[in-house]
């Protein structure tokens, strides 16, 4: 597994008009390296499982344990798949060089939720404010308890 | 006219703290295109801050307090059974005060408290219907009545829809969202998109439409946010978008702001134009860009606009 630091060098190095199946494979393994870094940091060990045949997709599942918030890059995840796909599959369409780029961009943009939630935990918490209640905490009632 | 067109013609109107400020021209074109619509608002009477960030973080119960207020005002006080958020945090807390009044005894003895407390009606779930703004010309409107009123059509502009993380998220406080056909969808939203093709607009395809804009950092790490914000205007450029749309004031504050701190920053401009969607609506039903807002925007339109023959 890659530092994120390496992971970011490695997707600038990203070369979007080389051979596309390469790249967009690159790509895909960046995300699920960026995921990694996310799981071990909490103590984790990565899945080598797959969810609708991408591990990308199972390792995203299991960084949300515990952590609604971490939803907030769910769609990200489905896109890097969904352009992985449309790369790999039809290598020779006229717009494959412009999906490379936007998976590019895709990744990058998980790269940069994931390592600026592993800086500041509270990344995404705005968005997915269930959490608290979810998580259930006895003291705040307690606390209203003398209202 | 369906039971829900008819139901929306008149909704409780909460703008809420951003609109009265940064997204003043969000509250300016959402008013001027329900009144071209024929719709009606009706401001919800002295109603509070929804509980958005802050105080969250100090005890999430207030939160739900908070919010439940402004549906109690609505509901017990003015006598109204939707109310309608325009802003996506806003949108966002009144449902999951209604998800969390209707799931949690805890949450409900909570507000009731507070309510008697502070001496009015305890809201109770189920009295109102919280929409967004967009469900609101969605369904009290719809496509064809769009495409009907529109004067000036959006044709020629590029648009790439952006939604940002909390319209849908998290799925289970949005249950009439993912039931199908007509209905929104969490992981793929279009209701913004089908309202601007009706208005003529091209949408482009867009995959960070839901993506994080890391909004609730600005202050605390705003080169994490500047970063991100790059990026979404960087894949907007490149998915073909003359133009971001966005429906909700904290994003678009931040996709405007950190468009320039990304030139300052890190010297790079992505030439990409920010409205929000209530203002490309009302400019296609014939209003003049002062009177949506436009002049408000960090983000120059107007050469674009005129380009475009829509302004």
């Amino acid at each position: 597994m890659r530092t994120l630091f390496e992971l970011e060098q490695a997707i600038d190095a990203v070369k979007v008009d080389d051979d596309p199946v390469v790249a967009a494979e690159e790509l895909l393994s960046i995300g699920e390296e960026v995921l990694e870094n996310w799981i071990v940091a909490k103590d984790g060990v990565p899945t080598d499982e797959t969810r609708e045949g991408f591990r990308l997709l199972a390792l995203h599942r299991q960084g949300t344990k515990n952590d609604p918030s971490f939803n907030a890059c769910r769609e990200t995840c489905r896109e890097l798949a969904y352009y992985f796909n449309l790369i790999t599959l039809d290598p020779d369409a006229t717009a494959t060089t412009n999906r490379t780029a936007m998976m590019k961009m895709i990744s990058n943009h998980l790269y940069l939720f994931i390592s600026g939630k592993l800086q500041v935990a509270q990344l995404g918490d705005f968005c997915c404010s269930a959490k608290p209640i979810r998580m259930a905490d006895q003291d705040n009632t307690q606390e209203l308890e003398g209202v | 006219m369906t039971d829900k067109a008819e139901k929306y013609q008149r909704v409780a109107y909460y703008p809420g703290c951003a609109l009265e400020g940064t997204g003043h021209a969000y509250n300016r074109s959402t008013k001027a295109v329900g009144k071209k619509l024929g719709l009606d608002l009706v401001e919800v009477d002295n109603w509070n801050c929804c509980g958005a960030m802050e105080v969250k973080n100090v005890d999430p119960k207030i939160q739900t307090y908070l919010s439940s207020r402004v549906m109690s005002i609505a509901a017990n006080e003015m006598d109204m059974d939707v109310v309608m958020a325009p802003c996506n945090g806003c949108y966002h807390n009144l449902k999951k005060a209604e998800y969390d009044l209707t799931n949690d005894d805890q949450s409900v003895a909570v507000v009731d408290k507070l309510s008697k407390k502070a001496g009015h009606k305890t809201y109770e779930s189920g009295q109102v219907e919280t929409i967004h703004a967009l469900d609101w010309i969605k369904d009290a409107i719809g496509e064809d009545g769009l495409r009907e009123r529109v004067k000036n059509s959006l044709s020629g502009l590029k648009v790439a829809n952006y939604y940002g993380c909390m319209y849908t998220r998290p799925r289970h406080i949005f249950p009439e969202k993912d039931q199908g056909n007509g209905s929104e969808s969490t992981s793929k939203p279009h209701f913004m998109d089908d309202l601007l093709a009706a208005a003529g607009a091209e949408n482009v395809d867009f995959p960070l439409k839901t993506a994080c804009c890391g909004g609730a950092h600005t202050l605390s790490d705003s080169d994490t946010s500047t970063k991100l914000v790059l990026n979404i205007l960087r894949a907007a450029k490149l998915s073909g978008a003359d133009v971001i749309a966005t429906e909700c004031p904290t994003c678009h504050s931040g996709l405007e702001m950190h468009q320039i701190r990304a030139e300052k920053k890190f010297g790079e401009k992505v030439d990409v134009k920010i409205l929000y969607f209530t203002q490309l609506l009302g400019m296609a039903l014939g209003l003049k860009p002062r009177k949506v807002g436009v002049h408000e925007n960090i983000s120059k339109s107007m050469p674009l606009l005129k380009e475009k023959g829509i302004a």
